[in-house]
């Protein structure tokens, strides 16, 4: 029912996330944040059980937080992403496993601006682009036919007009709106919403 | 009752002191020496091996300096067979981080754990505290190259250069002395550190099968860690004592000095040249100056006396060893 889209260039991630709250057949809202900033340079994309969502990024990002009160220095995104899949992975073997998916985007000096592909079975991938729910089905080819590493900001953000566009198309589901941010070297922005009436096809 | 306050870890004397924590530090003073030093490019650690015999199946490659991860290795000055307990137990921890992170602990982190450890040790009853000082060389993406040193008493420190073990004291006001800092090199670092354990080890030579030495480097975002084999152990030292006989030359006075027909005597050291003394008289080596051990400076208070020292009465391992071969097995015959 949800999704969430995320594209990696040079030096910036975007992620897209759907804003709709549904139960069974009734939806709930059209303006739920979906996305958890777990540090400066860290910001989490999650669809999934909804009580679930929140518990879990809540928890990775105090886990976070504590790291670097501890250490005086923050985790790195490779090794935050690890840390998250590790205790999705003991959480799927325990007896109340967290049912949640979710893209994770860093940014270090390091290591570039960084995208993560993550299921509720604990399988990590690292890609350049990358989407959850129904509507990635759509989207992942448009992205594959429009992605290049060097894409500019804006052109990224049409890229995923342009998926959002198709999801309001082709899925019978409604999907009205898609809160956008980007992360760089200078933190985690915000940019316009995709709102579907602003996208005359 | 002069053992009321040294008999438990967990209990402060009325100076408010731990005994068992500074008898395992002394306990630390009478293990091999290892030095570590660090460069701008590595980092090198030397240890001083005692076990040797010819009879000794060389069943260790290394016996003081232990690899714990990727990109860290340490050396240990102590009990043997606490410090295993330790390097287990540090391999242990960066083993658990790397799984939940996949990447290598950074340094700091690694130490402090151990040294929880460590610090437990001294508070919780009924355990004594681990006699082992480690020395720490190691890289991570936070801080680069780094070189820590930790005791029994769980604290811990970065050094640019630092030792620890017998003569550690002397070892370190030389260190202190010589390292240049920001214009050593690794080869700099390697011969500082030969040129050090010279002149702090008892031995009165120094040979490659005495001394371990490993270094820490980087090339091509990979860290290397190499312990030296015996072969270039064995050319460091021949450098080492090139350049001290070059040394020796040119502190000769010049000969224009040289009143005519008066020639001074040329020093030569030979190895075997150490009076041979039967083991008890060793025993009597007058010890380090009794300020130095702050516990047998305890003044007496209510009737309290001062703690034990074991460093003047205690034996040395190989005058001990030397004193059991001396002894003529007949004169047991019944």
């Amino acid at each position: 029912m949800e999704c969430v889209l995320g594209i990696s260039c040079n030096d910036f991630v975007i992620l897209a996330s759907d804003m709709t709250n549904a139960h069974s057949i009734l939806v709930n809202k059209q303006d739920e944040d979906k996305m958890f900033k777990l540090s400066d340079r860290l910001l989490m994309a999650v669809t999934g059980e909804s009580g679930d969502t929140t518990q879990f990024a809540e928890y990775i990002e105090k886990n976070i937080q504590l790291y670097k009160m501890r250490n005086g220095y923050e985790l790195s995104p490779p090794a935050a992403a690890n840390f998250t899949r590790r205790n999705l992975a003991d959480s799927l073997r325990s007896r109340s496993p967290y049912m949640v998916n979710f893209l994770l985007a860093g940014y270090s000096e390091r290591t570039g601006p960084e995208l993560y592909w993550m299921d509720y079975l604990a399988s990590m991938i690292k890609t350049p682009f990358a989407t959850h729910g129904y509507g990635g089905m759509f989207s992942i080819a448009i992205m594959d036919r429009y992605y290049r590493p060097d894409l500019t900001e804006e052109e990224a953000y049409d890229i995923l007009k342009k998926c959002v566009a198709e999801i309001q198309k082709r899925l019978i589901i409604n999907l009205p709106n898609f809160q956008v941010k980007v992360l760089d070297k200078n933190g985690i922005r915000a940019l316009n919403v995709i709102k579907s009436q602003n996208l005359t096809a | 009752m002069a053992r009321r306050y040294d008999t438990r870890t967990t209990i402060f004397s009325p100076e408010g002191r731990l005994y068992q924590v500074e008898y395992a530090m002394e306990a630390i003073g009478h293990a091999g020496t290892c030095l570590g030093i660090l460069a701008s490019d590595g980092i090198v650690l030397a240890a001083e091996r005692r076990n040797t015999n010819k009879l000794l199946d060389e069943v260790f490659f290394s016996e003081k300096i232990y690899q714990l991860n990727a990109d860290m290795v340490c050396s240990v000055a102590g009990i043997t067979s606490d410090a295993n307990v330790l390097t287990n137990e540090l391999r242990l921890i960066s083993q658990r981080y790397l799984l939940q992170y996949g990447e290598s602990i950074p340094c700091e982190q690694l130490v402090s754990w151990l040294c929880d450890v460590k610090q437990a040790y001294t508070q919780y009853g009924g355990k004594r505290p681990f006699g082992v000082s480690l020395l720490y060389a190691g890289w991570d993406h936070q801080y680069g190259f780094q070189l820590y040193q930790s005791d029994p008493s769980g604290n811990y420190g970065g050094w640019k250069a630092t030792c620890i073990g017998n003569n550690s004291a002397a070892a370190v006001s030389m260190l202190k002395q010589e390292y240049k800092e920001g214009e050593t090199k690794i080869d700099d670092a390697l011969a500082l550190a030969i040129r050090v354990m010279s002149k702090t080890m008892d031995a009165t030579k120094l040979t490659p099968d005495k001394l371990e030495l490993a270094t820490l480097t980087r090339h091509d975002n990979k860290t290397y860690i190499k312990v030296l084999p015996v072969a270039q152990v064995k050319a460091l030292i021949a450098d080492h004592e090139k350049k001290e006989a070059a040394e020796a030359a040119k502190s000769k006075p010049s000969p224009a000095y040289t009143p005519k027909g008066v020639e001074y005597p040329t020093y030569t050291e030979s190895p075997g040249s150490k009076p041979a003394v039967y083991p008890s008289a060793a025993y009597s080596e007058a010890p380090a100056s009794e300020s130095e051990y702050p516990y047998n400076n305890i003044p007496e208070k209510n009737g309290v006396s001062k703690g034990i020292s074991f460093n003047s009465d205690f034996p040395k391992f190989d005058d001990f060893v030397q004193h059991v071969e001396n002894i003529k097995f007949d004169q047991f015959k019944i």
